[in-house]
């Protein structure tokens, strides 16, 4: 937080300016995959972003995350308060080590009474001895989960948390996380190509377009006006607009 | 139970072979049992075996060290992998006799020339080995390991070594059974003591019975070390690998 002639104004979370991303696939030439990127994500907001399948969603995660510096451009986390988490694609667990050995090894800023909740929150209490490869595809996300939070992040980034679970699933863990992303107030930016995802988690949708990608529009989700499949048509409506599906 | 079995047939062929080639071309178990019994009291077996383990351990743990350090480091740099790589194949394809022959030739007849040899003579097979667990390393743990901000020590030590766990065992096994083989030629042609010095002069005096005798201590001392520290290693390396609910 830093005051402007007096008014107090709130650094952001995430201030992202990517110029241009090129990758090169083995063996291909250089291909631009982003351009011209710019948004910024409050304390405490909740954004998607939202983009057809390889329009280079992971690769901005990626560059976020700071896993990737190959970028012409910034990205920093001025007003973040707070240390990074990721939940990727896949678990990432170590298989070695258990639940409980996996979590501990991220250094958790929560207390063990915190953890002990955020156990019992995820459905994880009976599985905190169990090595990863006893575990669903659905319970290790929730591990992943589960990890993410535990460092009490100051940004959490979420690429596509549920892809390959059964819809069953990934509706109940939708919820679950929705109702944990409220409560706590986590700032969170989370990629997908899933529309009800994006307007069930968040406040806030960023639509990417075109190759390269680009920023087409930033849609704020009026929930309070609008229930979920109005928001969903619109958003459907506005992606149809810009010549894609997701 | 089945493995007894065969052990035991193993020896009975032996005993009936024995009978018809003659004590001298192939003494019975009985006897060749006796002289190991006989050099293991008198003490001159055990010092020996202790003489020749010393230069096995040595020689293995450089080679692995050296080896694994390579291995890694040309698994995770392709460019350092194109400039190591002829290197380790001309290692490889480096027969072991030449090795042994030139570092006593450049050396002398010493320690450092014959655990030198060995050592050089295994390390290009734990690089490869290792090169290959470094490239089937998990990048999405590397991802995640770098996010979650774990320092390089927890990095090494959780992620990356457990991984590798299943390649360094496999070089070891095959490592130590490699070892042996070629410190027992080390010996026989460069050094005044050990197991293969002792083969040596057995061969010279055409006395089977203690060549049988001092190779099946060896061997069996081998399959102890296998059996009670590789083994329980690589059980140990495995155990999270359970199997589902």
């Amino acid at each position: 937080m830093r005051r402007a002639g007096g008014c107090r104004v709130t650094e952001p979370a995430l201030n992202v300016a990517i110029a241009a991303k090129s990758y090169a696939a083995p063996g291909k030439s250089q291909r631009l995959v982003l351009r011209d990127l710019r948004f910024t994500v409050q304390p405490g907001e909740r954004v998607a972003v939202v983009g057809p399948s390889g329009c280079g969603k992971t690769t901005l995660m990626r560059l976020i995350a700071g896993l990737d510096r190959t970028f012409e451009g910034r990205v920093t986390r001025p007003g973040a308060g707070g240390r990074l988490a990721m939940v990727f694609q896949e678990p990432a667990l170590l298989p070695w080590r258990t639940v409980e050995d996996n979590i501990a090894l991220v250094h958790p800023a929560l207390d063990a009474g915190a953890l002990g909740r955020l156990y019992d929150a995820l459905g994880l209490a009976g599985h905190r001895r169990q090595f990863p490869g006893q575990l669903s595809l659905g319970l290790a996300r929730r591990v992943a989960l589960m990890r993410a939070f535990a460092v009490n992040p100051g940004l959490l980034l979420l690429d596509e948390p549920f892809v390959s679970l059964d819809e069953a699933m990934a509706t109940r863990l939708r919820a679950e996380l929705a109702g944990i992303l409220a409560a706590g107030g986590v700032t969170t930016l989370l990629v997908t190509h899933d529309l009800d995802e994006a307007v069930e988690l968040c406040s806030r949708v960023l639509l990417l377009s075109g190759q390269p990608a680009t920023l087409a529009e930033d849609v704020a989700l009026q929930h309070g006006a609008m229930s979920r499949a109005g928001l969903r048509e619109d958003l459907i409506r506005r992606i149809a607009r810009l010549g894609h599906a997701t | 139970m089945l493995r007894l079995g065969s052990l035991a047939a193993l020896v009975a062929i032996w005993a009936i072979g024995a009978h018809f080639a003659g004590p001298q071309m192939l003494p019975s178990p009985l006897v060749v049992g006796r002289l190991m019994l006989h050099d293991t009291l008198t003490g001159e077996l055990p010092r020996q075996m202790l003489i020749t383990l010393f230069r096995v351990a040595v020689a293995f743990s450089i080679a692995m060290v050296l080896g694994s350090a390579l291995g890694i480091a040309m698994g995770r740099h392709a460019a350092f992998d194109r400039v190591a790589d002829p290197w380790v194949v001309v290692l490889l394809n480096l027969p072991a006799l030449v090795i042994i022959v030139l570092a006593y030739i450049w050396a002398g007849l010493t320690e450092t020339a014959a655990i030198s040899a060995v050592a050089l003579n295994k390390l290009p097979n734990a690089a490869v080995t290792l090169r290959e667990g470094a490239r089937a390393l998990d990048r999405s743990l590397d991802d995640m390991a770098a996010v979650f901000d774990l320092s390089p020590w927890e990095r090494q030590r959780h992620v990356v070594l457990p991984q590798l766990a299943p390649y360094f065992a496999a070089a070891t096994r095959s490592g130590l059974s490699l070892v042996w083989k070629i410190v027992l030629v080390v010996e026989l042609l460069g050094r005044p003591n050990g197991i293969g010095f002792e083969l040596g002069t057995a061969f010279q005096l055409f006395d089977v019975a203690r060549i049988l005798a001092y190779g099946l201590a060896f061997v069996a001392v081998m399959l102890v070390i296998e059996s009670f520290i590789v083994r329980p290693f690589e059980a140990h390396a495995a155990r999270w690998r359970v199997p589902r609910d």
